[in-house]
């Protein structure tokens, strides 16, 4: 540790990581429907594929969380991206290829991926 | 990637209620689960909510488990880390019907609270240098040193802060600070010092910030280094705290592996080493010219002041010893600047104050509080009132050397000033709760016993003084009490306390005088009635068997382990007062209701 550059360094990195921590912040939260009917329909490399993603871009204002059975089973895997001060949005029938599309255009540049939406599919 | 972090508190209390245990078998449970890429377990210091430990955080959700046991550990993972379900049945019940994500910061206990010397305890891992550095820590420090800020600055800055001691005194810390670095040191060597020696009974502040958040203390003291113109500092930490002490070091050593303590910190030519001093107990190495004179090797007893340490303190140099709490405030304050510190608290008394909750209390715990909060919000909002629906009675603050506060004043605002007043004192933090089952001419005897143990002995008031003082309050306990004993007291303390040489000699009559001040009838009743109102002082009390109630079952005579209980059975029964030796067994045993005290 020699200069402020080197400490702001380490500051940045585990802010990322202990972001997590902050319950009061303005996080974007990615909820994964990890019911037996979301784990059947092959929820968890999606959940494993957000993760990646996230950590590849260095997100650090997303918190990636799991839930129960949201209802409409056979639309699972269902991801629910909650953005502060918006509607929550409703993605049905997640694969794992459709993560970084997710990621990229409504995390990132905040930009419904609305192809993928409960909408287009009903 | 991570996802998830599983805070679970390793402050003393938690500790010795399992929670290694509890680490061990998360760590086992997300390997045997699949999940330890995704949630990591971290140790943290303490939470406050000790009543309730060990206690485990699971983030993001920031769902708060209390008295989480190893065997609930697999459920935490299935349910919780691997499946998103929070684990209701281990919420705090303060936010079983919240919603998941609802922050523990909105249950009473924390609402109140203003969480300054504390912001980092149970949120960041004690023993690792980076996750403090995340939460901005060493900034003020790295400021400081490479801007070349200079140190008649930052002393103005703790200065217009107006941070008192936190050891109990309430002395401006600026003013400290001023002193020791006008200070003239002939070689030039000077000091700096914390006080980690915390010996009141029921406090516990002080071991849990160095548990809890090492490297706040470790920067703080760096940047009084620099800031009075020191390159040595010493913790004198008592050794009955080990978890304090093996963070601490292990925090040292991090920090000069990181570069910043040592030689040459930021590059800026400035240099600051530190090291451990442990105390083997004593009360009075709490005290400043003791303490330091302990450091040096010799046997802990005070000697007369002045010189104050600022001007002739460690091996005569000037000195600077300040309160763990003390520095675990001072980056705040130059981080966040001295307004926003001035503008907590009251007029004379800014900023906050933690206090170790103990006694008859339901969450006993560590609370941090801004100045000015009064007694009844601690007690019934944050400390959730007297448990078994009993009547809260008195407080006690400043261990031995502080008073008790009445019910009737439960509405004075905890400040220097005012708890000065009504002849208690802030004192370091202990905070004791007492209920009606409580015999307040007891409490004084405890604390005087208290004292009359820890007296060094080395000027007379103390050691005779207080010696003789509790000889007549266990006459007074013993139902021997003479109507004169009474003035006895009150003019042998006021002697002791102008005479005694230390801090700890001059507070020790505190209890007494603030019990006598408080509740003279409850010493009245001890010496004129021979009778203890509370019902505590064995020699003035008598179990009577209600022969009206008395089934004749024999039970409290079989429970009595003199066997001075006498009866037919299913005929009332009968307590031979000279075999009875007071013990309250049979009042256990009954099931009828049928003894009473009086």
């Amino acid at each position: 540790m020699k200069s402020l550059a080197d400490l702001k360094a380490i500051r940045d990195r585990m802010q990322q990581q202990m972001n997590l921590r902050d319950t009061e912040g303005d996080h974007i939260r990615v909820v994964v429907g990890m019911a037996t009917c979301g784990i059947a329909a092959g929820a968890r490399p999606v959940l494993t594929a957000f993760l990646e993603e996230i950590e590849k871009r260095e997100l650090k204002n997303v918190a990636v969380t799991q839930t129960g059975c949201i209802g409409v089973c056979r639309l699972e895997p269902i991801v629910e991206v909650y953005v502060p001060g918006q509607e929550k949005v409703t993605y049905v029938k997640m694969t794992p290829d459709k993560v970084p599309t997710v990621v990229s255009e409504h995390l990132v540049n905040g930009r419904v991926v609305s192809d993928y939406t409960i909408g287009a599919a009903e | 990637m991570i996802r998830s972090h599983i805070l679970v508190c390793t402050g003393t209390g938690c500790s010795s209620s399992d929670s290694p245990k509890i680490i061990a078998e998360f760590e086992e449970q997300l390997s045997l689960q699949g999940m330890e890429n995704e949630a990591k377990v971290i140790k943290t210091g303490c939470f406050g909510l000790c009543a309730l430990g060990p206690i485990v955080t699971v983030y993001p959700e920031g769902a708060c488990y209390v008295h989480v046991t190893p065997d609930d550990v697999e459920e935490i993972v299935s349910e919780h880390i691997v499946k998103g379900r929070i684990v209701k049945r281990l919420l705090h019940r303060g936010e079983v019907d919240a919603a998941p994500a609802a922050s523990l910061s909105d249950t009473n206990f924390y609402k109140h609270q203003r969480r300054i010397a504390l912001r980092n305890c149970g949120v960041i891992n004690p023993e690792n240098i980076e996750e403090y550095i995340a939460v901005d820590g060493y900034s003020a420090l790295g400021r400081i040193l490479t801007e070349q800020v200079p140190p008649q600055k930052v002393i103005n800055d703790i200065k217009a802060s107006g941070l008192r001691g936190r050891g109990g005194a309430g002395f401006s810390t600026g003013m400290k600070w001023q002193f020791t670095h006008d200070a003239v040191s002939e070689d030039g060597i000077k000091y700096v010092c914390c006080n980690a020696d915390e010996g009141d009974p029921g406090a516990f502040m002080d071991r849990s910030v160095l548990e809890g958040d090492p490297f706040s203390v470790i920067e703080a003291m760096t940047i009084a280094g620099y800031a009075v113109g020191s390159h040595q500092g010493y913790i004198y930490v008592r050794a009955e705290y080990p978890i304090a002490v093996q963070r601490l070091n292990h925090a040292i050593a991090q920090a000069k592996e990181y570069g910043l303590l040592g030689e040459n910190i930021f590059e800026s030519g400035f240099s600051f080493d530190l090291e451990l001093r442990l105390g083997a107990g004593a009360f009075v190495c709490g005290e400043e010219t003791a303490l330091l004179t302990s450091i040096e090797g010799h046997r802990g007893e005070p000697r007369t002041r002045p010189p104050f340490p600022p001007n002739k303190g460690l091996g005569q140099r000037p000195t600077l010893l300040n309160n763990v709490e003390t520095y675990a405030n001072i980056t705040w304050i130059l981080n966040n600047g001295p307004e926003a510190f001035a503008s907590v608290g009251t007029e004379k008394s800014k900023g906050t104050k933690v206090f170790a909750l103990g006694g008859k209390i339901t969450n006993t715990g560590l609370v941090e509080i801004p100045m000015g909060t009064t007694l009844r919000t601690v007690v019934e909002d944050i400390g959730g009132g007297v448990p078994g629906g009993k009547k809260f009675k008195a407080a006690q603050t400043g261990g031995p050397s502080g008073g008790c506060i009445p019910a009737s004043l439960i509405d004075t605002p905890i400040d220097y000033e005012s708890l000065g007043a009504i002849g208690s004192m802030m004192g370091s933090g202990g905070l004791i709760v007492m209920d009606e089952d409580n015999c307040m001419v007891d409490i004084a005897k405890f604390f005087l016993e208290f004292v009359v143990d820890e007296s060094c002995g080395k000027c007379s008031p103390c050691r005779i003084g207080t010696k003789r003082l509790l000889e007549l309050l266990t006459k007074i306990t013993e139902g021997n009490g003479e109507p004169e004993d009474l003035d006895t007291i009150e003019e042998l303390c006021n002697h002791i306390k102008a005479s005694a040489l230390c801090g700890l000699g001059q507070t020790a009559p505190n209890p007494v005088l603030s019990t006598l001040r408080h509740f003279r009838e409850e010493y009245e009743a001890h010496v004129y009635e021979k009778r203890c109102p509370a019902g505590v002082c064995k020699a003035l009390i008598q179990y009577i068997v209600d022969p009206s109630k008395c089934k004749g079952c024999t039970r409290c005579a079989r429970g009595c382990p003199t066997g001075a209980i006498s009866g037919a059975v299913r005929a009332p029964h009968i307590i031979n007062q000279s075999k009875c030796i007071k013990c309250g067994a049979c009042m256990d045993h009954c099931r009828f209701d049928a003894i009473y005290k009086q």
